[in-house]
């Protein structure tokens, strides 16, 4: 990057490198991240990077939480990820579905890491599909009562609290939830591609009891405007997410090909090497104009954001697994092997295509605005 | 800001909607008081988009009481949210 005009940004880059990258790897490899590093993040505000003053955050425009999320993102996927769950997907949907007392209660509690949250949305059963959760609840006095399980959930092994999406006879709700509420159980998950330290575990919901007051938004409203919302802020992370996995992938590419030789040359002079190099430039390039894009939409509240962000999810997140497999395929056997970094980007840019909404399901949005916008009833 | 009569709200609300459906047929019409969710000229999406539409396109906050889905399901029911929310209500 050699313009980065927010003083934030330029801060979270050097912490990125000072604190993050050279951890990057152990994080992965011991699937856990240290306590240390949230209190860190925690006390420069980079849990609450995007929330107002009044709740700890650093009131960061889109364009530039893009940039932050990029710089935070090339060191290190985990920490980024956890900026994901706690700035975009709970910090989104609290900001804008929460009441008044739910925002003073979580949002300086996620800011100064007190408490973390997890959105508990996909199941073992529901996944792309995510209108159709299983996981019940119903109500009874001044009170509801959730049943059920979720699977997939970041951040879930650690967090405080969660916000849970469930139904009673087809209507969708939200809900805050303790995680100390009586009949939580959570088992972390290992064994998982990417993602590793990112403490996703699985929940089970027996009888649990929530007060009232606890439900987000309204009653009916939690799939059309909770996930929604949700999933929007999510995607717009996940598109820088790629650029920065892109964006460390091509470093790689360069300083690594800038340092073979085969064939009595620096493999960067032969030209097949170059065209891998010369398309992850383009490629990154575009991503980046495309999220840059969508987030001056966002700083807007145009009623384009939505769509230009599922573009940009869509192609930052492509973009990063072909940068990422041409970076594993210039080093060669080393690309295969996990002292090198290329090998964890690799694995981590494969879930971006999935997460927040598949690489597939953006198509079908993509396309379906495109046979609008681009329709000529005559020709 | 121009003050828009109630007609012209209407045709605000109709163009957006028009430019967001999710049917392809170029005979589709649909009425001001025609569900458009629940004959499926709209996905569960495009609510968000609408709220959002509505929103900054006349200047005026939903609150969680007004976030019925009924009262974003029809032109009509648009309109009025939007008089109702200009009156003060």
């Amino acid at each position: 990057m050699s313009n980065l005009p927010n003083p934030i940004v330029q801060e979270a880059r050097l912490f990125a490198e000072r604190e993050l990258r050279p951890r990057a790897t152990e994080i992965d490899r011991k699937e856990e991240l240290p306590r240390d590093i949230i209190v860190q993040m925690a006390k420069r505000g980079y849990l609450s990077a995007t929330f107002p003053e009044e709740y700890g955050g650093l009131e960061l425009d889109p364009v530039s939480y893009g940039f932050f999320t990029e710089e935070i993102g090339k060191a290190c996927c985990n920490t980024r990820a956890l900026i994901t769950v706690q700035t975009s997907l709970i910090g989104g949907s609290l900001l804008r579905w929460g009441t008044k007392e739910q925002k003073e209660k979580w949002l300086p509690a996620i800011a100064s890491a007190e408490k973390l949250g997890a959105f508990a949305l996909t199941e073992p059963l529901v996944g792309s599909n995510a209108k159709a959760v299983q996981l019940s609840y119903r109500k009874s006095g001044a009170k509801y009562i959730l049943n059920g399980r979720k699977k997939w959930i970041s951040f879930s092994g650690i967090a405080d609290f969660f916000i849970v999406i469930a139904s009673c006879e087809g209507s969708v709700s939200a809900f805050l939830v303790d995680r100390e509420s009586e009949g939580i159980t959570v088992s972390p998950m290992s064994g998982l591609l990417a993602n590793r330290a990112s403490h996703i575990a699985e929940i089970q919901f027996d009888q649990v009891e929530i007060p009232c007051e606890n439900l987000l938004g309204i009653e009916g409203g939690g799939f059309t405007y909770v996930v929604t919302t949700a999933l929007d802020h999510g995607r717009y992370s996940i598109a820088w997410a790629g650029i920065g996995i892109a964006a460390e992938a091509l470093e790689a590419m360069v300083h690594y090909s800038r340092n073979r030789t085969q064939f009595d040359k620096k493999i960067c002079e032969h030209q097949l090497i170059q065209a891998m190099i010369a398309d992850a430039v383009t490629e990154l390039h575009a991503a980046r104009a495309l999220a840059v894009r969508a987030g001056e939409l966002r700083g807007a509240k145009s009623a384009d954001a939505l769509m230009e962000t599922t573009i940009a999810k869509y192609f930052a997140s492509k973009v990063a697994m072909k940068v990422a497999t041409d970076a594993v395929q210039t080093h060669g056997g080393n690309g295969c092997y996990n002292e090198y970094p290329v090998e964890r980007l690799f694995r981590e840019a494969k879930v971006l295509e999935i997460i927040e909404g598949t690489s597939q399901l953006q198509q079908e949005m993509i396309a379906g605005y495109g046979l609008r916008k681009y329709y000529l009833p005559k020709r | 800001m121009t003050l828009l009569t109630e007609a012209g709200m209407r045709e605000k609300v109709r163009s957006y909607i028009a430019a967001n459906l999710v049917v392809y047929d170029e005979e589709v019409v649909f009425s001001d008081e025609d569900n458009i969710f629940a004959l499926g000229f709209v996905n569960s999406l495009f609510a968000m988009q609408l709220l959002t539409f509505v929103e900054q396109e006349f200047d005026i906050v939903v609150d969680n009481d007004d976030m019925e889905i009924i009262n974003f399901s029809s032109v009509s029911n648009i309109v009025n949210l939007v008089q109702k929310k200009k009156a003060g209500a």
